[in-house]
């Protein structure tokens, strides 16, 4: 057996004919990302809307959306009132403005406690397995065996009055608050887990873990420096998608009345108080902007989570 | 096979426990389902001991529970407050079908949830089947015409119904079809859908629309985003290539090869969604004034009525773990591949 022979010439590359800029996983997934054009479309609401409750706040004072005035009660948006007032003549621009920033601000955090317990609870079953396994997932299954919604609203009933009001960044906040967080949080992670248990599962027989067993690291470093960086992708796309789960969830117990508490304004509750027939009949301003603002944000985070989603999984190369 | 369902529901019991233990226990712990009683007239602080004592709200929570899952009537209480127990229990406890008295209402639990339930089964039984027909026809025609006009409209459409809130799909469809179709002298659809209203099929039926309406709209989207990506998957695999290389009809390589397999994991969607329905929809049955468990559960979770709500609670679980159980069989006769032992 003979080799080919190089023929006369050999062939050599030039350093320069090969100095294409190496594209790096995150660059690829950066670029893939930008693609995507729901993502962008996506990505270009959220950010209209993170700025319409940001500047919004050096526009109209915290006092401005729950002062009230009787005088004006149930108007139609005007050039002084956009978007009408509600039944006690309060502004319902200044009041979607500063509903949103605790609408989001639940959300995020919302997700923060979902991805902790969520992540941890699938490490930890995934990685030791045996007893700690099955009772991590017996207890995952129980609270999936509960429809959300009412296990949601059992809990906001239990937490009810019992966390006092806290003062964050010179605002207060109702203590409903924190409580939504919570229990938003407490009630969303098995799915996540779930995944995480499954990646770790699979991760765990890999050889470069066993390399790092071998090199006798201690279980906790395995676990964080390891195996959940490359459980970073799902963990990410679930947090992004989390959060528009978790502004629902928050507009829906706000709006059954077991959510934020009044006079703080959450883009659910001031959905509550024009559930009446009479309000969705002769003041549609009223429902219309806070539910719209809902599902402007929830649709954008759908949009960049489904992009993320198709970004960081290297197999979906599929034209977007 | 008869062995692994006897593990299987073996299995359940522990979840079960514990599902009821702790949803007591939160229950019980969330407040005195006695703090409202009387509403503008409350009672005498004397009065008010004596009915916690006759309800055995004065008992420690773990008591309560027991007495909850296994009755009390092999005990005696002390009813009257003079120390001795006197009185017979008569609470014969879940595990012999006894779901415990209201305390609102002072009916048992089971005849205030079976009262509701043919409600909210066909409020959510109609839903059903209007999501899986619309989700099963737009999910396949977007799936064949991948990437074409309609297939984008369609997605766009799904992604916008399926994040918009409930409320703004209720309210909504209130406005345009109750309000205005009244303005413009239409025929307009009702806004409080209480069925029993109804006097024929169709009034039932007229008074219901605007409920499923709201709930089938926004689960259309998401089922049908489950079926185009199911159905592509199985679209781009080998055999449907082999098939299509043997020259069959694109129509039968459809409906007889691809939907076929493309429908497997939607059989395993529906057996766990099935028992969800069971819990009713809250949000729409609260704003269309629906009698429905849903209703149920929040005016009763108002008041604590602890038996009414770990009722539901418990009726629901018990579902899920059968149809769980139940899917996974469906699943070994649907596709042979698949056994358990």
């Amino acid at each position: 057996m003979t080799r080919t022979s190089p023929s006369s010439k050999p062939a050599t590359l030039k350093a320069d004919a090969v100095a294409i800029q190496p594209v790096t996983p995150t660059q690829q997934v950066i670029r893939r990302f930008v693609r995507h054009k729901g993502a962008m479309v996506g990505l270009f609401i959220l950010i209209g809307i993170i700025l319409f409750i940001m500047v919004g706040s050096f526009v109209f004072s915290e006092a401005d959306a729950n002062r009230t005035n009787t005088g004006i009660r149930l108007q139609p948006p005007s050039a002084e009132h956009p978007f009408g007032t509600d039944r006690i003549g309060r502004d319902i621009l200044a009041r979607t403005i500063y509903g949103g920033q605790i609408s989001l601000l639940i959300g995020l955090l919302a997700v923060i406690v979902e991805v902790s317990v969520g992540t941890t609870v699938g490490a930890l079953a995934g990685y030791y397995g045996g007893w700690v396994d099955a009772i991590l997932m017996r207890i995952t299954e129980a609270m999936l065996s509960i429809p959300s919604l009412l296990l949601l609203l059992v809990m906001a009933k239990f937490f009810g009055s019992k966390i006092p009001d806290v003062e964050l960044l010179g605002r207060s906040f109702s203590g409903s608050v924190v409580v939504i967080v919570l229990i938003i949080g407490l009630t969303s992670w098995m799915g996540l887990a779930r995944i995480v248990r499954s990646n770790v599962l699979a991760l765990k027989e890999t050889d470069f873990i066993l390399a790092a067993r071998a090199l006798g690291l201690p279980n906790r470093r395995i676990i964080m420096a390891h195996i959940l960086p490359n459980t970073l992708a799902s963990i990410i796309v679930a947090l992004t998608l989390g959060v528009a789960t978790a502004i629902l969830a928050e507009a829906y117990v706000s709006f059954l009345g077991l959510g934020v508490q009044a006079p703080t304004a959450s883009w659910g509750n001031i959905l509550t108080e024009a559930q009446e027939f009479q309000i969705i009949k002769d003041a549609p301003w009223y429902w219309f902007f806070p539910s719209a603002l809902i599902l402007l944000t929830v649709l954008s985070i759908n949009f960049v989570g489904d992009g993320l989603r198709d970004a960081l999984d290297p197999r979906s190369d599929k034209k977007v | 096979m008869g062995r692994y369902i006897a593990r299987r529901l073996l299995q359940a019991i522990p979840l079960l426990l514990i599902v009821s233990l702790v949803i007591f226990v939160l229950l019980q712990s969330a407040g005195d389902p006695l703090a409202t009683l009387g509403g503008r007239l409350p009672p005498r602080p004397e009065d008010r001991e004596r009915l916690r004592r006759q309800l055995g709200l004065d008992q420690p929570v773990l008591t309560q529970y027991a007495y909850w899952l296994l009755g009390n009537d092999w005990t005696r209480f002390d009813m009257d407050g003079d120390g001795v127990a006197e009185t017979a229990g008569t609470r014969r406890g879940v595990l012999r079908g006894d779901f415990g008295t209201s305390i609102v209402t002072r009916q048992p639990a089971i005849d205030i949830i079976l009262d509701r339930l043919p409600n909210t089964l066909i409020l959510m039984g109609t839903s059903e089947v209007l999501i899986l027909s619309f989700a099963l026809l737009i999910g396949v025609i977007s799936a064949v015409r991948q990437y074409t006009m309609l297939d984008n409209i369609l997605t766009g459409f799904s992604f916008v119904t399926f994040s918009t809130p409930i409320f703004l799909m209720a309210f909504g469809l209130m406005y345009i079809f109750a309000v205005k179709f009244r303005e413009w002298g239409l025929p307009y659809f009702p806004t409080i859908s209480n069925p029993a209203q109804a006097k024929t099929l169709g009034e039932y039926i007229w008074i219901m629309t605007l409920p499923v309406l709201t709930i089938a709209l926004i689960s259309i989207a998401a089922y049908s985003r489950y079926i185009r990506s199911n159905m592509l998957e199985v679209i781009n695999s080998d055999y449907i290539r082999t098939a299509r290389a043997k020259g069959i009809s694109e129509r039968a390589i459809l409906y007889r090869h691809a939907f076929k397999n493309a429908a497997l994991p939607l059989a395993t969607l529906i057996g766990l969604d099935l028992p969800f329905m069971l819990g009713g929809a809250v949000v729409t049955e609260r704003i269309f004034a629906w009698p429905g468990m849903g209703r149920l559960f929040i005016d009763h979770l108002g008041r604590l009525d602890y038996s009414v709500l770990m009722g539901l609670l418990m009726l629901i679980t018990v579902a899920v773990v059968l149809f769980q159980l139940l899917t996974d069989l469906v699943y070994t006769w649907l596709d042979p591949r698949i056994r358990y032992t």
